[in-house]
């Protein structure tokens, strides 16, 4: 943008001196020419070109700096940057990075050009030289993928954080655990419980059993005339079933 | 505006059907089977209805407390995974299907599920999934272990956790901004709803199952009560208490949602904006959202062609407020959407999915209880069988039923289960239930036997209900429901991701064999009824003729049917 506004502030100044010096209409013409080829290189939707969206009051809030030339300059820094880590583009300069079309939104395009400046380098080695190194242009600017956006270059997301185990599985095993010897342990108390119960009553049985072994024999049928075994059924009372007489 | 139905439908036939399973359990004190054949053989059929039908929500139910218990899992770390999408295999965007639906669905649908685009295609069965059904299962066996003891102590938590939960959801929710929004919609009345029958019919159908009623889940708890307790206040206390519950939980649930329709309507509104100053390359944050229908309607005076082709969405707040849907819907992608913009978001993920961890085995004990004791009763299984094993033994033939739900087609045939096996046999049992307490027992003697127990006798307006008012209501809302059901052909919606119109909800009709099953389902536990009143009477019929051949004169023969009280029954005269 700046390029061309000196461009035509030269091209006005040649055009108010008298066309007498030939050297500086050889020169003039060189201007006109470059500052041309330069407003064609860089165009919206012009052949290589990418847009570029920033978003730095979203980004930053109230410490948002102001999109100024000095910015532009970052900018074409970090392109240029990008672009020498490409093999056979290690001459990339700042002067080759054009921009053009700033608007307010923050919001812009570029073109990068070869040395001669006379055609731009291809879409497909742009774009790969931005994605290698996304990162870095992005922390030069505070911002980050949602907020320097480059239409028509998708980057490259972060790797999902997988530990080795996935946490779910620690936490299940804990919980598994404590289920699994809690219902061990109330099993094991309830089986406790019963030999105790168990254990009791036969102790009390052992000793009336020594009673009951004389079974006395009245004309010789053997009768036991009480059930001793304690808390067990009297046979003495009728049961629940046969209370009421069937119809 | 539910509120209305609610309450009509609690107070006429949630209060009464409760009130008589918890005076018959506690007045016969036998769990379902034997206090239906207790008060006539021919109605036994009721209590193995009853048991059946405990037996198949008890495995469906489960399985949606073992999905609960993932997410609680889940829930442990920071960032939340349901935050974000994966990145796709080349790490140039994120997953096709994530990109086309969100992240929260994906992860239920895909991560979790992994469901397949249609119920014919069963798929593998999912190993996480298992994994958390068995320790759901087991940890429903440490509660339910030796019955009553162990799970008296367990229901101190499992019953207080949800309400300090919810409190502190409530105090949360009221703070975030938009919460307002939320209360405003549930507590405004619609009058219009109220014409819609589906609206009555969902009314009575949440009433058993917030009661939990049909299930002989109460009439097992009531058998353990003393004679003597006062089973009517304690019917109305807690269907009342359970009704505040419910209210109490839906001004928690709303101010979330409010706040969570007010965000989407704002991040909207915001997409829309962003979409303007890109396109127009106006400055940053130049258009507020209170500008925003002014300023779109300048741009579309002056700039039609290109406003035309933005793609500008309606953002109406009204249309988030309704989008909240029900049931596992809910819980799994409203909520959990919802504490992904809540700040301390693995918190409030796992408060919410502890709750509903306890809240859903609070249930299953009383549906799990309602199988075990009459099996306890009846004797299925030798004296010297302990308790435990039992109890095992349920658990374990449960579990081993409950993982075809594990399989990648299992939440098409858990929402069969649910929409098929409940609903219908709960009216049906339900109705037989209040019809056979009051017109085969007698209402005078249930109401004598209530005197005893309470010390009074119960209020006309216990009888009328219980005598006219419930079954009439149950029989119409079991006939609506009937013609609702088969008023379109079964259908399903089925998650397929290559649908045209995906995210939305592929329509499907279900296959042949499936609608056998769904039908086996719906008559599977009421089909008890007829059989056992069908089997009984041959039995006695062949007693009557063996009687008749061996010995004409002696009539000494046991009746099996002496239980309290016989002699006011009316009998059949083969003897």
């Amino acid at each position: 943008m700046a390029k061309a506004d000196l461009s035509a502030a030269w091209i006005f100044f040649f055009l108010t001196l008298p066309c007498v010096f030939h050297p500086e209409r050889m020169l003039w013409l060189l201007f006109f020419l470059v500052s041309a080829i330069h407003a064609e290189l860089c165009q919206p939707g012009a052949e290589n070109a990418f847009k570029v969206r920033l978003s730095i009051r979203t980004a930053l809030g109230d410490k948002a700096y102001a999109w100024d030339t000095n910015e532009e300059y970052l900018f074409k820094a970090m392109v240029a940057f990008s672009m020498r880590k490409v093999p056979n583009r290690e001459a990339t300069e700042i002067s080759h990075v054009l921009l053009c079309n700033v608007t307010q939104r923050v919001s812009f395009w570029f073109v990068v050009t070869d040395p001669s400046k006379n055609h731009t380098l291809p879409a497909v080695e742009v774009q790969s030289a931005i994605r290698m190194n996304k990162n870095r242009i992005n922390n030069a600017f505070f911002l980050n993928d949602q907020t320097l956006e480059f239409l028509k270059i998708p980057s490259t997301l972060a790797p999902p954080m997988d530990p080795s185990v996935p946490i779910w599985i620690i936490i299940f095993g804990v919980i598994f655990c404590i289920v699994i010897v809690a219902i061990a342990l109330l099993i094991l108390s309830g089986i406790w419980q019963r030999r105790r119960k168990n254990k009791e009553p036969s102790e009390v049985d052992d000793a009336e059993d020594k009673c009951e072994n004389m079974i006395t024999i009245e004309n010789g049928i053997p009768s036991d005339p009480l059930d001793m075994k304690g808390g067990h059924i009297n046979d003495a009372f009728m049961t629940e079933d046969e209370r009421l007489t069937p119809l | 505006a539910f509120l209305i139905p609610y309450v009509i439908a609690l107070v006429f036939e949630g209060i009464p059907i409760f009130h008589v399973e918890l005076a018959i359990g506690q007045r016969l004190r036998k769990g379902s089977v034997g206090v239906w054949t207790a008060i006539s053989p021919y109605l036994s059929g009721v209590g193995l209805g009853c048991v059946t039908l405990s037996f198949l929500i008890s495995l469906y139910y489960n399985t949606i407390v073992a999905w609960v218990l993932w997410y609680l899992l889940n829930s442990f770390q920071h960032p939340l995974p349901w935050s974000s999408c994966p990145p796709d295999l080349n790490r140039t965007g994120f997953v096709e299907e994530c990109q086309g639906s969100s992240a929260v669905s994906y992860f239920w649908y895909r991560q979790t599920l992994n469901i397949t685009a249609d119920i014919n295609d069963s798929g593998s069965i999912q190993w996480w999934l298992l994994i958390c059904l068995a320790a759901s299962w087991a940890v429903v066996y440490m509660c339910v272990i030796r019955g009553i003891e162990t799970t008296g102590k367990v229901i101190y938590f499992t019953a207080l956790f949800p309400y300090l939960v919810l409190t502190i959801f409530l105090i949360r929710g009221l703070t975030l901004p938009g919460a307002t929004k939320g209360l405003i919609y549930l507590f405004t009345p619609n009058m219009h709803i109220l014409q819609n029958p589906r609206v009555w019919l969902d009314a009575a159908t949440q009433i058993f199952f917030s009661l939990s009623l049909a299930f002989g889940g109460h009439i097992a708890f009531a058998s353990y009560n003393s004679p003597r307790n006062d089973c009517q206040k304690d019917a109305v206390v807690i269907a009342l208490v359970n009704s505040m519950t419910s209210l109490y939980a839906s001004i928690a649930v709303f101010s979330v949602l409010g706040f969570k329709a007010t965000n989407d309507y704002e991040h909207c509104l915001d997409r829309n904006i962003l979409s303007l100053i890109n396109e127009f390359d106006f400055p940053e944050q130049s258009i507020s959202r209170d500008d925003y229908p002014a300023v779109l309607m300048h741009l579309n005076a002056t700039w039609p062609k290109r406003v035309a082709q933005l793609p500008l969405k309606a953002c109406l707040l009204e249309d988030f407020l309704d989008k909240s849907a029900s049931g596992p819907g809910l819980a799994f992608i409203v909520f959990t959407e919802t504490v992904l913009h809540m700040p301390g978001a693995p918190v409030w993920a796992v408060l919410f999915f502890g709750m509903l961890f306890t809240l859903g085995l609070s249930t299953m004990f009383g549906t799990v209880e309602a199988v075990i004791t009459p099996l306890l009763d009846v004797g299925v299984l030798p004296r010297w069988v302990p308790k435990e094993a039992l109890t095992g033994l349920v658990c374990l033939v449960c579990f081993l039923s409950a993982t075809c739900f594990t399989l990648q087609s299992g939440n098409y045939w858990l929402e069969i289960f649910d929409n098929f096996a409940a609903s219908l046999n709960l009216l049906m049992l339900a109705f037989l239930e209040v019809v056979g307490v009051v017109y085969v027992y007698g209402m005078k003697r249930f109401c004598d036997d209530i005197a005893w127990m309470t010390g009074r006798r119960p209020s006309p307006y216990w009888r009328l209900t219980w005598r006219v008012v419930s079954p009439l209501l149950l029989l119409t809302i079991f006939v609506a429901y009937i013609i609702l059901l088969f008023w379109k052909p079964l259908s399903y919606k089925a998650w397929n991701p290559k649908y045209e119109l995906f995210p939305s909800r592929q329509e499907k009709l279900y296959p042949g064999w499936v609608r056998a099953a769904c039908v086996l389902l719906s008559l599977l536990p009421v089909l008890w009824v007829p059989v056992a009143a069908l089997a009984q009477l041959l039995t006695r019929r062949r007693w009557t003729w063996r009687d008749r051949d061996a010995r004409p004169d002696t009539d000494m023969r046991l009746d099996t049917d002496t239980r309290p009280d016989t002699d006011t029954r009316p009998d059949t005269d083969t003897r």
